[in-house]
């Protein structure tokens, strides 16, 4: 990258912004990426001027590294704009879409205004298209991190809002799972479940399966687990609300759950505990 | 050389572990609360492992050859006050403890104990009753 | 996989059983390790260790945090110069011992870790590495 091309691209940049503003936006609109539901034309417009002002004031300075601080605003404003397009629900092209639309408007720009010959028009050619590479890449990268960060959000919610632990009566404990059970899943409830025995003093659980769709041989072990790990700890699980269909796929899959209490409902299950507590239940006269 | 305390509660021996447990302190605890057990002629054992932050495959023996040993002296062991974190990794590392006793602190172990050796003692009220 | 730190601990006799798991507990502090995942590792050097001691005459621990650019681990390698593992697949089986053991320290400590290698040959030692990532 020499420095000739540098200032070259910079006063085309700074001479003709109009142009390939104007230019940039018709190639953003008629590109089948932009999402003309999730924004509208007079953002987009605001967007794509803000950031070619910032681009031409980071191309001024002849650095062309984007890690070197006089990128660093344009490098935000690229930072806000994947973020947001990420969490309005946009593709990852279609958040790449902006930048790389800008490569072609300042490919047509640089090809009318070249009057040095083929030689520094490539160079130029070249240059840019590093630069707006990378760029691009910067683009994705922070689009797929907000992903990330909502998934892992949405994750911790999830596993905290599905695993109550209730106490149903003095010395008995109850966890309703609902969903699909998954390792980490399994591993916070059974976590749960575990200290609050511990808290509780409860030496009777009941694990209540009603709300798990499937269970294959995995849950089954994680089940399993739970209940050996209970048992060390000196109480007791009654694993509830196994459907006729659960009841089948766990022996086919060969599971043993013959040292497991089981009961059908929950109800089923809370009789048995009280009855293991000694309590028992009778109408009023 | 240090030793795991053992206190003598009625007819019942406490053990409460509260030592990162070397290899040699498990042995002679073996040792010392076999004899124990005959001196007072007591009929319940107690561990408390509740400060133990890890039970590995040798600490694990050693409680049930506890276990194990007092039954055979007429004792009954209950160890109580498993940590949660200690529990999953036995289950993990293998570990079943067959045969031994667990209770969730010292107060349901005791009460676990009381109805182990219950039947025994109503023999012995008995006993009384007819000396009188 | 890159190393952010290291250091090592020799295991002699069974006292130093009881200070590699004091280590491996303030190492596994150090990356933020769970309860549950520090109770794991733990538990699984307090098993290899004793190997160590009991087949292996003695041994070596090397403690690392090591990072694949997206989580960080605890990797440890307990290295030793005695007699070898002839068969690793019998020695992993759970209730297969030569000693007086429960036969449960190999197979369960890979139980207890994400990733377990073992290296041995008959008269050289044995090298065992494990990482648990956080």
């Amino acid at each position: 990258m020499t420095d000739k091309s540098k200032v070259r691209i910079f006063d085309i940049v700074n001479s003709t912004e109009n142009e390939i503003l104007e230019n940039w936006l018709k190639l953003q609109i008629s590109s089948t990426a932009l999402r003309m539901d999730l924004l509208s034309e007079r953002e987009l417009r605001q967007q794509s001027a803000e950031f070619l002002s910032l681009f031409k004031e980071a191309t001024s300075t002849g650095n062309w590294d984007i890690n070197d601080s006089g990128w660093s605003r344009v490098l935000e404003f690229l930072d806000s704009i994947s973020r947001s397009r990420a969490i309005r629900g946009f593709t990852p092209t279609e958040t790449a879409t902006f930048i790389f639309s800008l490569k072609q408007s300042l490919f047509t720009t640089l090809q009318k205004t070249s009057k040095n010959g083929t030689a520094d028009l490539i160079q130029d050619l070249c240059d840019i298209t590093l630069l707006i590479d990378s760029l691009g890449l910067f683009t994705t990268e922070v689009y797929l991190k907000s992903k990330e960060e909502i998934i892992v959000r949405q994750q911790t919610e999830m596993i905290e809002l599905s695993t109550p632990v209730v106490q149903l009566w003095n010395g008995i404990l109850a966890l309703p799972l609902i969903g699909t059970l998954d390792s980490a899943r399994t591993q916070v409830v059974m976590e749960s479940l575990l200290s609050r025995i511990v808290e509780t003093g409860s030496n009777i659980a009941i694990i209540d399966i009603t709300g798990v769709p499937t269970v294959d041989t995995l849950v089954a072990q994680h089940l399993l687990k739970t209940v050996a790990a209970a048992r060390l700890m000196g109480a007791d699980c009654v694993i509830s609300g196994i459907r006729p269909q659960i009841a089948q796929t766990i022996v086919h899959l060969g599971v043993d759950l013959s040292e497991v209490t089981t009961k059908a409902t929950m109800a089923d299950a809370f009789k048995h505990a009280l009855n293991l507590t000694g309590a028992i239940v009778k109408k009023k006269q | 050389m240090e030793k795991i305390p053992i206190l003598k509660m009625g007819k019942y021996l406490l053990v409460t572990i509260q030592v990162d447990m070397h290899d040699r302190l498990a042995m002679s605890l073996q040792d010392d609360l076999t004899e124990k057990i005959v001196l007072y002629n007591a009929r319940g054992v107690l561990i408390d492992i509740s400060s133990l932050e890890i039970v590995d495959s040798f600490i694990g023996r050693m409680l049930s050859n506890i276990a194990s040993m007092s039954r055979i002296l007429d004792a009954e062991t209950v160890v109580v006050g498993m940590r949660p974190a200690v529990a999953i990794t036995m289950v993990e590392l293998g570990l079943d403890m067959k045969g031994v006793k667990t209770a969730l602190n010292v107060d349901m172990g005791m009460k676990m104990l009381d109805i182990f050796t219950g039947k025994n003692d109503e023999q012995e009220k008995l006993n009384d009753h007819s000396e009188e | 996989m890159t190393i952010l730190k290291n250091d090592m601990r020799y295991i002699r006799n069974s006292d130093d059983i009881v200070l590699i798991r004091q280590v491996v507990r303030e190492w596994a502090l150090m990356i933020q390790f769970s309860l549950v995942d520090q109770t794991k590792i733990v538990t699984a050097s307090s098993e290899l260790a004793r190997n160590a001691v009991e087949y292996g005459g003695g041994g070596v621990l090397y403690l690392q945090i090591v990072s694949d650019g997206i989580r960080k681990g605890l990797k440890l390698i307990f290295e030793d110069k005695g007699p070898g593992i002839a068969d690793i697949g019998l020695a992993l089986k759970d209730g297969y011992t030569t000693g007086e053991g429960m036969g449960l320290g190999l197979g369960g400590a890979r139980r207890l870790v994400n990733e377990f290698n073992i290296e041995s040959s008959v008269g050289q030692g044995t090298k065992i590495t494990i990482i648990r990532w956080k």
